[in-house]
């Protein structure tokens, strides 16, 4: 930019045009800068400070991990270039050698050591680690992953390791504090400093207004087809403004893309629409200690009858949404072609007249406006649907920041919540929102319609422990049904993934269901 | 004139103490901050463990009582998004929506008075008429249509504007950074500032239209009128000065409001100033934040008053800035 404006004078160019041109002409043609937009910017740069999806789209960006996934949901390697299970409990990893980190230290055994214990001691990331004892150093390029049982999703939870430079990260700053500490309200010097391996190091940060990306020269994947040189991402908050950027060309690349734009993007011919079926699931939540009436099965059943979810799916999310039956998205283990939307208001109708509550009754609800792509449309729209069979809902939307209070103190009979599983595996949805309600053990934390079954709790611990993966499918899918049948919650849709770029940006290629596009190995033409 | 400025002083400050107890009254009402600051598997266990850490758990006169002590010695809390102290983060995103503000009240003051002096003159003229009928309608429409509006005209169907943003800013010195030396930063703030006078333009045109209407009518004007001076001396030497009082008392107010209005602006143009800034602390119970910018802006209203004040002292000569008799 500051080329730009000397330009400017010299040249005395007065059209914008003009100026573009010149500026263009004078950059190598192998360079090339990808203006990025996303609705937020990283909230760190300590990519153990918080587990969301904005921290893991960093977390490929400026590091990178043992293995990733792939589009297919399959596992690639990495920074580890061979794995194998050596026994029930030990998976073991042979690493990438001549791997730098940003700072030019060597990427050793050690730096996984170090960034595993640092995981354990992250308040969000140690939950996902709580099965894993140690990771035990081979010798400089070859570690094990030691479980505390048989565990199945090793190589899920390799997808989290990403090392950071052990080295860079020792010892005290100026003002005497660690430098590894994790703060989480305040300023640490991980939060500010970077050095991972990854495709990108940090040139500029300024927070909520831009953050500068180059291309780390040293970057060990030479057979990447990524071409970008640099990355400029300022955070767009407006759905509408963001999208306007994309069609004046002021950027490259969005994400997120709202349903209700996706005319003004295909109706364009020089920008492009990626969507994707996503992971996480929107649901409705029955709480049965506040509500006796949902104690009742066949009310339970009745309402989800009641609800058209593909209605909902196709006019409100203008069919950017997987109308779901059960909580796995396709893809999973426990995902059951079987189950399919159940809407029939009839059926409802009669379901509701065999229950204990012939005549309806009236409930309350609550649901987030921001938190969810459409959230309190879907929520009027359920309402309405309750209405016809009899039972009369008082809904309460509100935003999210309020929103989360109300949903900790269990504030109405039915409330919204939507999951995505960060394990990328279905026990997690049954951990989190199946199973009987405990504070000790942590399972059933986003329960809040405290349903409650012994089968659904014993499966998901047994399939736990489970590695051989026909069986734990079985397992898996024998609960999904379950809670299915037992109408345990009522399943609305799994919420569409949508990215749009400039023709040329090759994005289509990078981008994935857990949406963290792979920045690092984009083209662009 | 020093004792006005202390009394100034004092009011600001018990409007700032009233402003943070009201505040902090409501701060549990926000939202929880430990909802943004942590994944959504994290165990309420952590949470709990994490407020307690962060005092947020402490009884509400225990939480204010810290807060005003650090408040003394100029320390209003951290911002928990930006990890910074929340005054530094303020006066970081001020130079921006000063800009943005200057900048509309540039537009303001350039077209309300010819525009308004000239309906007063000629108010039956077709001009006249048409720009009564189009403050009309300027004054119906909502800030963020007029801002999506542009964008979707000038950026997206023309390209002849950039659609959000600051552009190339060139630093002054501390946390100022300029729009106005550069053309890319000039395009920037074009659009912006357009949407956020859109508002208050109406309002002035018709004030002025009014207030020199008023004053055509006064006695001295007619009587210098058939004394013989020329129009254009009446018009601007005499009758505009004295239009120019009450505007400046209400665009010294209203300005004050602009600084407000922002919030919508910069939201829709992602301009990096304090509005925007305030609506993402909103957003993510940045409850720090959220006190020391609503402190900040109570302060900017005691400024403001206070300039309009002398500004009119200046001005109007028997104007007694102490109410008391001399």
């Amino acid at each position: 930019m500051k080329r730009k404006s000397t330009l400017l004078k010299k040249l005395n160019i007065v059209l914008m045009g003009g100026l573009m041109a010149s500026a263009l002409a004078l950059t190598p043609a192998s360079a090339k800068t990808l203006k990025l937009a996303y609705d937020a910017d990283p909230i760190s740069l300590d990519i153990h400070e918080q587990l969301s999806g904005g921290m893991l789209q960093l977390s490929h960006m400026t590091h990178d991990p043992l293995v990733r996934w792939t589009q297919e949901l399959g596992f690639e390697a990495r920074l580890a270039t061979k794995w194998e299970r050596v026994d029930a409990n030990t998976v073991r990893f042979n690493l990438r050698e001549g791997v730098k980190f940003h700072s030019g230290n060597t990427m050793t055994a050690a730096d996984f050591k170090w960034t595993f214990d640092r995981l354990k001691t992250s308040k969000d990331f140690k939950g996902i680690f709580a099965n894993f004892k140690d990771l035990k150093v081979v010798d400089d390029n070859t570690i094990e992953l030691i479980t505390d049982g048989p565990y199945p999703l090793v190589m899920h939870t390799a997808t989290y390791i990403f090392p950071m430079d052990s080295k860079f990260f020792s010892g005290k700053t100026s003002d005497g504090k660690d430098k590894a500490e994790i703060v989480k309200d305040g300023a640490s010097f991980a939060s500010v400093n970077s050095s991972g391996t990854g495709p990108f190091t940090v040139s500029s940060r300024e927070q909520g207004v831009k953050v500068v990306f180059d291309r780390f020269a040293d970057y060990w994947d030479k057979d990447s087809k990524g071409n970008v040189s640099q990355v400029v991402m300022t955070p767009i908050k407006d759905n509408q403004t963001r999208v306007a950027a994309l069609l004046s060309g002021d950027v490259d690349f969005i994400a997120p893309v709202a349903p209700n734009e996706f005319g003004q993007i295909e109706a364009n011919d020089k920008v492009q629409l990626v969507t994707m079926p996503g992971t996480r699931i929107i649901t409705f939540q029955l709480n049965q200690e506040r509500k006796a009436e949902f104690k009742d099965a066949k009310v339970r059943e009745a309402m989800v009858y009641a609800v058209n979810n593909v209605g909902i799916a196709q006019k409100i999310m203008k069919g950017f949404a997987t109308p779901a039956a059960q909580m796995s998205p396709a893809g999973y283990l426990g995902h059951d072609p079987a189950l399919t939307p159940r809407f029939d208001l009839d059926k409802a109708k009669q379901l509701m007249k065999e229950s204990g509550f012939p005549d309806g009754f009236s409930m309350t609800m609550m649901a987030p406006n921001n938190r969810y792509v459409n959230d309190e449309k879907i929520a009027q729209a359920v309402a309405a649907m309750l209405s016809k069979i009899n039972i009369k809902v008082d809904l309460k939307t509100m935003p999210k920041a309020q929103y989360w209070p109300e949903y900790d103190a269990r504030a109405a009979d039915a409330m919204m919540i939507g999951w995505h599983s960060d394990t990328e595996d279905s026990a997690n949805f049954y951990e989190f929102l199946a199973m009987t309600p405990n504070k000790e053990t942590g399972m059933g934390a986003y329960n809040s319609g405290n349903y409650s079954n012994k089968m659904v709790d014993e499966t998901t611990v047994a399939a736990n422990k489970e590695t051989d993966d026909a069986k734990r499918a079985m397992m898996l899918m024998s609960i999904e049904k379950k809670i299915h049948d037992d109408a345990a919650y009522i399943p609305l849709h799994w919420q569409n993934l949508a990215w749009a770029s400039r023709k040329g940006v090759n994005i289509k290629e990078i981008v994935n269901a857990m949406n963290f596009p792979y920045i690092g190995d984009l083209k662009i033409d | 004139m020093l004792q006005f400025l202390f009394k100034r002083l004092l009011q600001a400050i018990v409007v700032m103490l009233i402003i943070s107890l009201l505040c902090f009254s409501i701060k549990d009402n926000l939202g929880d901050p430990l909802r943004e600051m942590t994944g959504q598997s994290v165990p309420e266990s952590e949470r709990v463990l994490m407020r307690e850490e962060m005092g947020l758990n402490d009884p509400f006169l225990i939480q204010y009582g810290r807060f005003i002590k650090n408040a003394v010695q100029g320390d209003l809390g951290n911002s928990y998004f930006h990890k910074a102290p929340a005054m530094t983060v303020i006066l970081k995103k001020l130079p921006a929506t000063l800009e943005l503000t200057f900048a509309a009240t540039l537009i303001i003051v350039f077209l309300s008075i010819p525009l308004g002096v000239f309906s007063a003159i000629k108010p039956k003229h077709w001009f006249s008429k048409l720009v009564m009928a189009v403050s009309i309608i300027g004054i119906s429409i909502p800030v963020f249509l007029t801002a999506l509006a542009l964008i979707y005209i000038f950026a997206v169907k023309l390209g002849w504007m950039p659609s959000f943003g600051r552009g190339e800013i060139v630093h002054i010195i501390g946390y100022w950074k300029t729009n106005f030396l550069t053309v890319d930063g000039i395009m920037h703030i074009i659009m912006p500032a357009i949407a956020l006078s859109s508002i208050m333009l109406p309002l002035f045109i018709r004030l002025v239209r009014a207030e020199m209407l008023e004053v055509l009518s006064s006695e001295y004007v007619k009587f210098a009128r058939a004394k013989g001076l020329s129009a254009t001396k009446v018009y601007f030497k005499h009758a505009l000065k004295n239009t120019m009082l009450p505007v400046i008392t209400v665009g010294g107010v209203q300005i004050g409001i602009m600084v407000a209005y922002t919030i919508l602006t910069e939201s829709v143009f992602q301009w990096p100033g304090m509005g925007f800034m305030f609506l993402e602390a909103v957003n993510r119970s940045d409850i720090p934040l959220i006190v020391a910018y609503i402190m900040f802006v109570g302060f900017l209203f005691v400024v403001v008053n206070t300039l309009v004040d002398l500004l009119y002292g200046v001005i109007n000569p028997t104007v007694n800035l102490l109410g008391k008799s001399k």
